[in-house]
């Protein structure tokens, strides 16, 4: 189903995002140069002769103007090239294309655990709401909102991991080598990243469910003879999903913030690591690109989330 | 709104929280939790950074309740110590944010040639994870504890300055407000007096899930190296001292995470309840 | 007479509140033949909606005991019956219709679907049997271009015809008894009386049983054969159409027929009688109305009962029953 609404959505998301990346970009720029410490006495090397740092700073452009650095950047950038990691002597969208599979392959396991499961947990607490299974799932998902993910994460590879040895501790298998390696080196580190998406997705919809249940159309299902399982599944559950869509881009964002830190608890070389090394390092080039990668990204969720939006709720895809 | 009645809204909104059985659970974890950490040297007479190397790494027993670190210093200690730190930065960073997102809000709902471009700023900051740009900032201002605090109230304040506009907006377009500003009231009043305390409910509920995410977030950046700087203890800092250690002394970072994830609890069930009592959109309970 | 369709006797219905039991239904006998209009008349709080959701047990379950009493249909009280025999009565024996009508349909489902649900569940059709159905059902609520309309979702559709989807929906199976709650009070004027009609030329067509739920007296005059009037739980008045528009007997019914022109809206207020419904977690010894009422006397202090009074009437009023 594409209606001419649909495109119109995308063009008008895609024209509103031109100016939020490029206040990003900027933002990116101007904190990464914040940054203390020279990188090109980083990379020369702290004994390094000045001779030596100025010309390492004048291959990097460094000794030009902060303004001019940045125009030159954003141009660089219009034109699709994101820049050369100075430590990893590398182009930045090839160290991102390395290490995306295992983000992607860490954040969509995790994805697909949180949607089916943190649903599934909002709409039986709306259910039974106000009885002890209720009670009882509202405070798993309010143990999943408050623990910290890197130290259940630590103590998860200690009981599994070092005690019970169920699951590698640490490290990515690609899943060119077996699915089941594959599987294996992410389910633990997965699961740990859903926990927080879970507690956060079955309180919004828990919330969401019970709005719904009170409308007066579930009364109307109700007195056309409907039994109960159709009126929670067909009638209540297509309805709960457009608030839950809505918080779908926030969910995702959450993850990927998640990732970048369960990727250094199980030392899987993702992009978050990337970041976190190159923030370190004081590798600019590679923060900036990766971040403005980043920022792209999102754009493009967030048109999917809208995009979804319109699957669920006839009264946008009409107008 | 008619002053007299306000004294009694506001004695009733109290009575229906003391009621509620989440709040009133946080609250009490809360409490608990902030005198301990005031009184953290009255509880304790040992000195959180003191390393007494021939005590290192003894498991929870006798005087040791929680046990000693690979230095030797009293763990306890270090986690009433941390308690200090931890719920500082958290609430400085849910004051921080709060108000500068409140400013914000109200700014963008007020003027309306400033909205388009503070709220495509905020879109910017958060066209990234909150956690990331937290890491970035917390890096670039240097490993001290402000900030640690600044990071993490840039990385919250766009929700809390959207949450604010949105009600601010409603606010604006009733009829006294229109006729306010019609008779000439100058837009800081409007703001001050109107605007910013009709989204007074939704920001509270807000800056207390601000508080419950940044007990977190600088536990989270203290792991990855860009928390409050040791040997000053909090719990991140302690649980990222003791990572090396997990698996011979586990006690050094299962209390301090024990003790953030109880803050977290606390503060996210005291928001369950302000939202259930403030924020009646949102209200599910009758 | 015939044996009633319908037949309710000493309903009571129990809600939990914050400061406990309230009891919004207090024992409500009520009958209707087939083919008869029954109206129902008072103040919001009167206790009538809960009276009909209670036939179909539509009350909210987790605030409410189960009613005590009986309501006989067909020689089995709808109270004992199983969950799943209660529903192969409801939306095919008993329908009902709500008040508004924009919450009231589906905002995710097509008309299609919403209306031939109904008949795949009641009656077995496939999809494409009862989406023709539908279209002709769409046809005698007399909503035109149907086979277009049929395929659209509720938020394209007016209040009006929204109200015709939802008397669609429950004429479907050609109910033996319609249950109308307030159907036309969210509606405009003009558009009430179309609905009403609607209504009326429907009950004639398929001989069906109707019980119409109103504030508004000026409503039941149009449409019922017989009218009770609720007031605080408790029916306190019965009587037809006629008898009661010309000499009303209880002085809250006088009150509500003063006030018809002004009763255009659910107030709680009524301009003729002072005062309002009281707080129904409040015990008030005797009668009910007894605060507002202009003719109190002793004898309202003891409980009064419901009493015959002439020809299929009934009131509950010690001073109008002259011994």
């Amino acid at each position: 189903m594409a209606s001419t609404a649909m495109y119109k959505t995308i063009l008008t998301r895609l024209a509103q995002a031109v100016p939020v990346l490029l206040i990003f970009a900027i933002l990116v720029f101007t904190l990464m140069h914040l940054l203390p410490g020279d990188p090109a006495v980083a990379i020369a090397g702290t004994d390094a002769s000045r001779e030596a740092i100025d010309k390492i700073r004048e291959q990097l452009g460094l000794n030009r103007p902060i303004l001019v650095q940045l125009l030159s950047w954003l141009a660089q950038i219009a034109q699709g090239d994101f820049g050369r990691s100075i430590v990893l002597n590398q182009s930045v969208v090839s160290a991102v294309a390395e290490r995306l599979p295992v983000t992607l392959s860490l954040s969509m396991l995790s994805l697909m655990i949180t949607l089916p499961v943190g649903i599934l947990l909002g709409v039986i607490a709306a259910y039974w709401r106000n009885t002890w299974i209720d009670s009882a799932v509202m405070l798993i998902a309010l143990l999943g909102v408050s623990l910290p993910g890197f130290w259940v994460g630590i103590l998860s590879v200690l009981l599994f991991s070092v005690h019970l040895g169920w699951f590698p501790p640490s490290g990515y298998v690609p899943i060119g080598q077996g699915v089941w390696p594959w599987l294996a080196s992410l389910i633990q580190p997965a699961v740990v990243l859903a926990l927080f998406q879970i507690g956060f997705l079955a309180r919004i919809t828990r919330s969401a469910m019970l709005d719904v249940m009170d409308q007066d159309f579930i009364r109307t299902a109700r007195a056309k003879g409907v039994d109960e399982w159709h009126t929670i599944a067909k009638h209540a559950f297509r309805n709960t999903l457009i608030p839950v869509v809505t918080v779908l881009g926030i969910t995702v964002s959450l993850l990927i913030g998640g990732a970048v830190v369960i990727e250094q608890v199980f030392a899987l070389p993702g992009i978050g690591r990337l970041i976190v090394q190159g923030i370190l390092a004081r590798d600019y080039p590679l923060v900036q690109g990766t971040m403005l990668l980043f920022g792209f990204a999102f754009v493009l969720i967030n048109i999917l989330v809208d995009i979804i939006y319109t699957f669920v709720d006839p009264r946008v895809r009409y107008g | 709104m008619d002053d007299a009645v306000a004294p009694r809204r506001r004695f009733r909104v109290v009575r229906k929280l003391a009621r509620h059985r989440s709040f009133s659970i946080g609250f009490v974890i809360m409490a608990a939790m902030l005198i301990i950490a005031i009184a953290a040297p009255y509880i304790t007479g040992l000195d959180p950074t003191a390393m007494k190397i021939r005590m290192r790494f003894r498991p929870p027993q006798g005087s040791f309740w929680f046990g000693t670190d690979q230095f030797g210093r009293d763990l306890l200690t270090r986690v009433l110590y941390g308690a200090r730190m931890s719920l500082w930065i958290a609430l400085a960073v849910a004051l921080l944010s709060g108000v500068v997102g409140a400013l914000i809000g109200v700014l963008s709902a007020q003027f309306r040639r400033l909205d388009s471009l503070l709220m495509r700023i905020m879109d910017a900051l958060m066209a990234a994870p909150a956690i990331m740009l937290a890491i970035g900032l917390g890096a670039a201002l240097g490993p001290q504890t402000h900030s640690v605090i600044i990071a993490l109230a840039v990385a919250y304040i766009p929700r809390t300055a959207r949450i604010v506009r949105a009600s601010a907006l409603v606010t604006r377009e009733l009829e006294f407000i229109e006729a306010a500003r019609v008779a000439g009231i100058s837009p800081l009043r409007i703001m001050l007096r109107h605007l910013l305390p009709n989204a007074m409910g939704p920001l509270l509920v807000q800056s207390t899930f601000v508080f419950a995410y940044a007990i977190l977030a600088e536990a989270a950046l203290s792991f990855l190296g860009v928390g409050p700087p040791p040997p000053a203890p909090s719990w991140g800092n302690i649980i990222a001292e003791g990572r090396d250690f997990s698996v011979e002394a586990w006690w050094i970072m299962v209390f301090p995470g024990a003790a953030i994830s109880l803050a977290a609890l606390g503060m996210n069930l005291v928001g369950d309840g302000l939202r259930d009592v403030l924020d009646p959109r949102l209200k599910v309970e009758s | 007479m015939t044996t009633p369709l319908l037949e309710v006797s000493d309903l009571t219905v129990r809600f939990r509140t914050d400061t406990g039991w309230m009891t919004a239904v207090d024992k409500v006998s009520l009958q209707i033949a087939p083919g008869e209009a029954l109206g129902i008349v008072g103040e919001s709080g009167s206790g009538k909606s809960v009276t009909a959701l209670s036939i179909l047990r539509l009350h909210a379950m987790a605030t409410t005991r189960l009613p005590t009493g009986r309501i006989m249909w067909g020689g089995r009280d709808l109270l004992g019956l199983s969950m799943r025999d209660m529903r192969a009565i409801r939306g095919r024996d008993i329908a009902m219709i709500f008040q508004d009508p924009m919450s009231s349909l589906n905002p995710v489902l097509t008309i299609a679907d919403q209306i031939g649900e109904t008949l795949r569940l009641h009656q077995g059709l496939d999809a494409a049997a009862s989406r023709r159905r539908a279209i002709e059902l769409l046809d005698l609520v007399r909503i035109p271009d149907a086979a277009r309309r049929v395929d659209e979702y509720p938020h394209r559709l007016s209040g009006g015809m929204r109200q015709r989807v939802m008397i669609a929906i429950a004429i479907a199976c050609r109910p033996k008894l319609l249950i109308a709650d307030e159907p036309t009070t969210a509606l405009d004027v003009t558009i009430q009386a179309q609905i009403l009609d609607l209504l009326r030329d429907l009950q004639a067509e398929l001989g069906m049983s109707v019980i119409l739920i109103t504030h508004d007296m000026g409503v039941i005059a149009e449409f019922a054969r017989r009218v009770m009037v609720m007031y605080a739980g408790r029916v306190v008045e019965a009587a037809p159409v006629g008898g009661l528009f010309t000499a009303p007997l209880h002085p809250y019914t006088e009150g509500l027929l003063a006030s018809i022109p002004k009763l255009d809206v659910d107030v709680r207020r009524l301009p003729s009688i002072p005062g309002s419904i009281p707080d129904p977690t409040m015990v008030i010894q005797g009668c009910r109305f007894g605060p507002r009422c202009p003719i109190i006397e002793a004898g309202c202090r003891q409980d009064p009962m419901l009493l015959p009074a002439g020809l299929e009437r009934e009131v509950r009023c010690p001073p109008r029953i002259a011994p």
